[in-house]
């Protein structure tokens, strides 16, 4: 159900920009959705981040109106082999995690 | 399977190359609701925003508020002292404006990035950027929704 998906290719050229895109299957409730009646329990994804070998490449801090299954694409350069890591973190702190290694050549 | 993979690729981002409709900016005068003049307030602060420099991408109509795909260009080198620090997006008319705020570190090679948004109704999208200078830009697209996406 939370099941992380990323599309990073495995190799590039120094310096030039490729593209990373992830995606992540969650319902993203907001709390303000009802069903039958009852309101839907709120369960979020707040927090994204992106790490180049440790050190802070990309956040994204989603609020209510993002999508479910948040979506998220940017661009990237490396001037050396990396291994990208992924975060999503629930607001109760549950965290899932993806990584890749990109060789630069 | 690679080149299938490949294939696949190509087609999903014909796709959204179709979809994806530039939109011109919105007057920067045109009034915002008390809640999203706060929303915006609490993330960007209260620097005067200028317009042009930013391009936010959205369909003109979207069927499904619930998936909207969004991207927004700034204009930026993303080197030296030309550099964008984050991307702010508001909804004007759902339930709650935030979208989300998307922060740029060393690496990024593009001030640029591309969502999905749930829109609850046909509203005006707006996007800021703060730039590495302190100085803001901000871009407006109004979509039109079929199918509202955030109470159903």
């Amino acid at each position: 159900m939370t099941t992380p998906r990323i599309r990073v290719p495995s190799s590039v050229k120094a310096g030039e920009p490729f593209e990373i895109r992830t995606l992540i299957d969650h319902p993203m409730e907001t709390g303000l959705r009802h069903q039958t009646g009852q309101a839907v329990a709120r369960r979020m994804i707040t927090r994204f981040e992106a790490q180049a070998d440790g050190a802070l490449l990309f956040t994204a801090d989603f609020r209510n109106g993002t999508s479910a299954n948040p979506y998220v694409a940017f661009h990237v350069r490396l001037a050396q082999t990396t291994t990208i890591s992924f975060l999503w973190r629930e607001e109760d702190g549950r965290e899932y995690r993806a990584t890749q290694r990109v060789t630069v050549s | 399977m690679t080149q299938r993979a490949a294939a696949l690729d190509r087609r999903s981002l014909l796709g959204v190359a179709l979809t994806l409709v530039a939109v011109p900016a919105t007057r920067a005068s045109e009034a915002l609701p008390p809640d999203v003049e706060a929303a915006i307030r609490e993330q960007v602060g209260g620097a005067a925003a200028a317009e042009g420099g930013i391009a936010l991408r959205a369909p003109e109509t979207a069927e499904n508020g619930a998936f909207v795909p969004v991207t927004v260009s700034v204009h930026s080198a993303m080197a030296g002292d030309d550099r964008c620090r984050a991307i702010h997006l508001f909804a004007t008319r759902n339930p709650t404006p935030g979208v989300a705020s998307y922060r740029f570190g060393a690496g990024i090679a593009r001030a640029e990035v591309s969502v999905r948004v749930r829109l609850a109704e046909g509203q005006m999208l707006i996007a800021y950027a703060e730039m590495a200078d302190g100085t803001v830009r901000r871009a407006g697209a109004r979509v039109a929704v079929t199918t509202g996406g955030c109470l159903t």
